[in-house]
């Protein structure tokens, strides 16, 4: 079982649970049952193909999966994923 | 829908566009909610870690983000948006502004012209991924 913690903007979709847990032994797998649980939350995680959302940065712990194994990335019991959206703008 | 913001939030905010033009300047927002009306009470600058062109693009990185939601836990905060600066621009979002929005943030931008204040304002992204202006009140609070 992994903690998953929901980032504000995206608390909406959640009931505002801000942390949530999870089954699954890898990323992919946590973030599917997730998907799961909150049909509405999906669609900002997910992308049509079933890959995660450009947008969307995961960490475990204080890493970011890129920096691991991606989605493959193995969780232990008591792992805590941080779903991170990019922030990013610009004037024009 | 309205967004109060302390005067030495609002301070910290221009102050920080201000001294980062010509470049954009970017940070967060905390504070409290009732209902659709939110406090500002505290600001946070952070780097713009844009690769490229600075003076019109933003980006946080996410281990940014990651320890403003640490922060607005342990402070018991909401972390209610981010700030941006449009130099020698309006303070209005652009249409690369609401393609990267999330739902749910306030979005304050401030308008510096050749180094100077401007205007500030603040948007919120509705059902239909559209920015609305949301107005910009000073907060009964004295600081």
């Amino acid at each position: 079982m992994a903690t998953v913690i929901i980032p504000t903007p995206l608390r909406k979709f959640t009931g505002q649970k801000t942390k949530l847990e999870v089954e699954g032994s890898s990323v992919k797998e946590a973030i599917e049952d997730l998907a799961l649980n909150f049909p509405d939350l999906k669609k900002h995680l997910i992308d049509d193909n079933g890959r995660l959302r450009t947008f969307v940065n995961i960490f475990v712990g204080d890493d970011d999966i890129r920096d691991l194994q991606n989605e493959s990335t193995t969780l232990q019991d008591g792992s805590v994923i941080s779903i991170i959206p990019a922030i990013a703008g610009g004037s024009h | 829908m309205s967004l109060h913001i302390t005067h030495d939030a609002r301070e910290r905010i221009i102050h920080d566009a201000i001294q980062t033009f010509p470049d954009e300047c970017c940070g967060f927002l905390y504070g409290t909610e009732t209902g659709d009306d939110r406090l500002i009470l505290e600001v946070q600058a952070v780097g713009n870690s844009k690769d490229g062109d600075k003076r019109r693009r933003f980006e946080i990185k996410a281990l940014d983000y990651l320890r403003a939601e640490r922060y607005a836990e342990a402070n018991n905060l909401l972390l209610l948006g981010v700030y941006h600066s449009h130099p020698d621009h309006p303070s209005v979002p652009s249409e690369h502004d609401r393609v990267a929005a999330q739902p749910y943030f306030s979005y304050v931008i401030v308008s510096i012209l050749a180094g100077k204040y401007n205007t500030i304002q603040s948007w919120r992204l509705n059902d239909a991924s559209q920015f609305e202006e949301e107005t910009i009140s000073r907060s009964q609070f004295s600081n």
